[in-house]
């Protein structure tokens, strides 16, 4: 049987519409982008159409995006760009203890460097508190860096409130929107960022593609060095039929971004009353958090039994980031939130909703979900 | 439409627009996940790998997929120097080597490195004597192209591996973006430590790539996070990318031992040609020479407006780099190998795939010899 995937957060199944897109790019539009003849002009137009595309989704300028070859580069890119670029200015990078590791690991390269960074702790509900954000802010800080929602809970981070504290201040505001875009609505103006990185495998798009928005007068210093593409930024040919699936899977994910939301909320409702239903004994991790995200603590268990069992009755989970390359590690996130020694660390698995799920799955996988924790509690109970 | 512009980028083969369309749509969990799905991914992964590291006769722990020819290059050079700054501060490099190359080796200059770009004699060969009298007790690397991407000029890969092997303190890396599927490379017992592929110039998709990494080199990585590829690279690994370039990497050395002479034999046929026009110089080399890249002038002509006209008919070359197409009209790798300025600003280049026929060339050369009896009237 076809497993049940609840790993959005993930990766995500590509839409049809965007291989359509992508197929026909291989055959006709394989040309260079940077050579002058017909076929290299041709793959530039596509490059433009998509940077309008990407520009217009989160209501930047086309020549404020930078196609990367990922989240993690363009987090790569962002945290340690603008901080050798900038380190004239001062060198304090503010971030938070619940980032991806793209940031996390890229903030200690940075510390060797010579940069002192503070990582902001999260309270109880998974969130960043604003108080410790202005506190930490002093003169020598050039960079704060704090995603939009965590790719762990699905807890929402206060982005506007912050880009408000920030307009006041020289630091840069970056913000990984990795796990939001697509589902939030995210205006770079409004929301007060001067840079956001965005994947598209996260989007139903193709792997190896995403994007950085750095906005304009912002100074970066590229990580690669080579051509002039991308504005000098990011360097080497670019990958015009990635691009091409990445711009598709934007359009539609802008068409049903309410749509999505509506349903993959209903997902995550519905996988909740089920649990309820067969009274499991759960907790939901982090307060406000987004659609497709649940993150469970199951009281009496732990991950690796979880998954384990989970993957043999057919559905596809996770304990947190699959990008802790995999191993099941205790939840740094979840750490932070309640402490390294709550259990809550150990017992918490990652639900996350997308396009490969309807209701059916959904019921389907939550009472199998409820069975095998009842098991496994119960073995406890005898033991 | 005859396109002879493969040293810029190719038209992916049928197969492997097939197996990434295939990859994308059935495997599309995340290989570090660890569900079926993830394990299913990382499987289609490994075997990528294996059968990469049964292509080129190394083992699947050298491979490293990057997302291609510039990322490769960057990632080689500023992770050699970077791990071991400690051990030395000395980088030697040529002066006609990819600008991923140029510019990587520029970046770390501002870092306190010091770089030694040889220079090339008149076909941009490396002088071997040269590149051994610059080693000193703080070269940490060395980094030569195996096949120019202008010139086609080969570079002595097999007698620099041999001094670099003298040196055990330094590493060497070859760019064989260029040379990969065209002109053999054996990397066992060759004194080379990394080697960097590109995915879109032997017909596979754009943004897919492979650094090799002997055994024991240690680098420190271009992105931090997930720890992908053995922490050399961190990010979610391109899955359907990685299997069409292995795919077309299978498929390339397949053309290679199928059509034995034949890029020659186009080549042969083409340099006559040109030679037999009062107004051609030919800049490529005839020996030391990779038979898909041919190099020609038309002084007095300014490139564009011959490609231009050419491209009106149907046929599609080049000036020089696309990757540096975007600066003025004098080519750097004609000028470092010190020819005349009416020469290296008028550089053409015509670069051939496995997929040209005797037919295009006759039918180029011909289209070309028009076009500037066309453009030299205008001009008189």
């Amino acid at each position: 049987m076809e497993p049940i995937y609840l790993d959005h957060a993930a990766t995500t199944p590509i839409h049809p519409e965007v291989i359509k897109a992508m197929i026909p790019a291989l055959e006709d539009v394989y040309g260079n982008p940077s050579s002058v003849h017909h076929f290299g002009r041709r793959a530039r137009q596509f490059l433009d159409e998509a940077r309008r595309i990407a520009a217009k989704s989160i209501g930047a300028q086309e020549k404020e995006i930078i196609f990367t070859s990922g989240g993690t580069e363009a987090d790569n890119l962002a945290l340690i760009g603008t901080a050798i670029a900038n380190q004239h200015r001062g060198n304090h990078i503010i971030t938070t203890t619940i980032e991806h590791h793209a940031i996390l690991d890229a903030a200690k390269y940075l510390e060797k460097r010579g940069f002192r960074i503070t990582y902001l702790p999260v309270n109880e509900s998974g969130q960043v508190e604003l108080s410790a954000l202005e506190a930490a802010l002093s003169e020598e800080t050039i960079l704060v860096s704090i995603m939009t929602v965590n790719n762990e809970t699905g807890v929402i981070q206060p982005i506007k409130e912050i880009g408000a504290i920030l307009n006041n201040h020289l630091a840069y505001f970056h913000t990984d929107a990795v796990q939001a875009y697509g589902l939030l609505p995210l205006s770079v103006n409004d929301l007060g960022v001067d840079l956001l990185s965005v994947s598209s495998h996260k989007i139903n798009g193709p792997k190896g593609i995403g994007f950085l928005y750095v906005k304009d007068g912002v100074t970066i210093e590229s990580i690669q060095h080579g051509g002039q593409q991308e504005r000098k930024k990011r360097p080497g040919t670019e990958n015009v039929v990635g691009i091409k699936g990445f711009a598709k899977a934007i359009e539609l994910v802008m068409i049903e971004m309410q749509d999505r939301n509506k349903r993959y909320g209903n997902y995550k409702q519905l996988f909740l009353n089920t649990l309820d239903e067969q009274t499991v004994n759960y907790q939901i991790n982090g307060v406000h958090t987004i659609a497709s995200i649940a993150n469970l603590s199951f009281p009496g268990t732990n991950v690796e039994s979880l998954l384990t069992n989970f993957d043999l009755s057919g559905i596809a989970a996770s304990s947190g980031s699959a990008c802790t390359a995999g191993s099941v590690e205790p939840s740094h996130v979840l750490a932070e939130m309640y402490g390294s020694a709550n259990e809550t660390t150990i017992n918490s698995i990652r639900f996350s909703f997308g396009a490969a799920n309807n209701e059916q799955q959904i019921k389907m996988a939550a009472e199998k979900v409820a069975a095998i924790v009842a098991r496994l509690t119960k073995d406890n109970d005898i033991r | 439409m005859i396109y002879l512009d493969n040293s810029a980028t190719t038209k992916p083969y049928n197969e492997v627009m097939e197996s990434f369309e295939k990859v994308s749509k059935a495997f599309y969990g995340n290989p570090s996940s660890i569900h079926q799905l993830g394990i299913e991914a990382e499987r289609l992964l490994l075997k990528a790998k294996e059968q990469m590291a049964q292509l080129l006769g190394i083992s699947e722990q050298e491979i490293i997929f990057t997302s291609g020819g510039t990322e490769g290059n960057n990632t080689a050079i500023k992770g050699i120097a970077l791990k071991h700054q400690a051990r030395g501060n000395h980088i030697i490099t040529s002066s006609i080597e990819h600008p991923s190359v140029l510019e990587a080796c520029k970046s770390l200059e501002k870092l306190g490195f010091t770089v030694t770009y040889l220079p090339v004699n008149q076909y941009g060969l490396v002088s071997v004597d040269a590149l051994k009298a610059a080693i000193n007790e703080k070269t940490i690397l060395i980094s030569i192209m195996h096949v120019n991407n202008e010139l086609g000029t080969i570079q002595p890969i097999k007698e620099i591996g041999e001094i670099a092997k003298q040196f055990p303190k330094l590493y060497f890396h070859v760019d064989n973006v260029q040379g990969f599927g065209k002109i053999p490379l054996n990397l066992q017992n060759s004194g080379i430590d990394l080697c960097t592929f590109s995915g879109h110039k032997i017909h596979g998709v754009k943004g897919t790539g492979m650094l090799y990494i002997k055994k024991g080199t240690a680098i420190f990585p271009l992105f931090h996070g997930g720890e992908q590829e053995f922490n050399y690279r961190s990010g979610t690994e391109n899955l359907a990318g990685i299997v069409a370039f292995v795919k077309a990497s299978r498929i390339i050395l397949a053309e290679y031992n199928e059509n034995d002479g034949k890029l020659n034999n186009l080549n042969k046929r083409l340099r006559a040609l040109l030679d037999s026009h009062s107004s051609i110089v030919i800049n490529s080399p005839s020996s030391y020479h990779a038979p898909h890249i041919i190099n020609f002038s038309i002084p007095g002509l300014k490139p564009e407006v011959v490609i231009h006209a050419l491209g009106q008919k149907g046929i599609y070359i080049s000036t020089k780099s696309a990757c540096s197409s975007k600066t003025p009209d004098e080519s750097a790798v004609l000028t470092a190998c010190g020819l005349a300025k009416d020469v290296s600003e008028s550089a053409l280049r015509v670069s051939l795939s496995y997929h040209n026929t005797r037919d295009d060339i006759e039918i180029f050369y011909q289209t070309l010899c028009e076009v500037l009896d066309q453009l030299i009237k205008v001009m008189r």
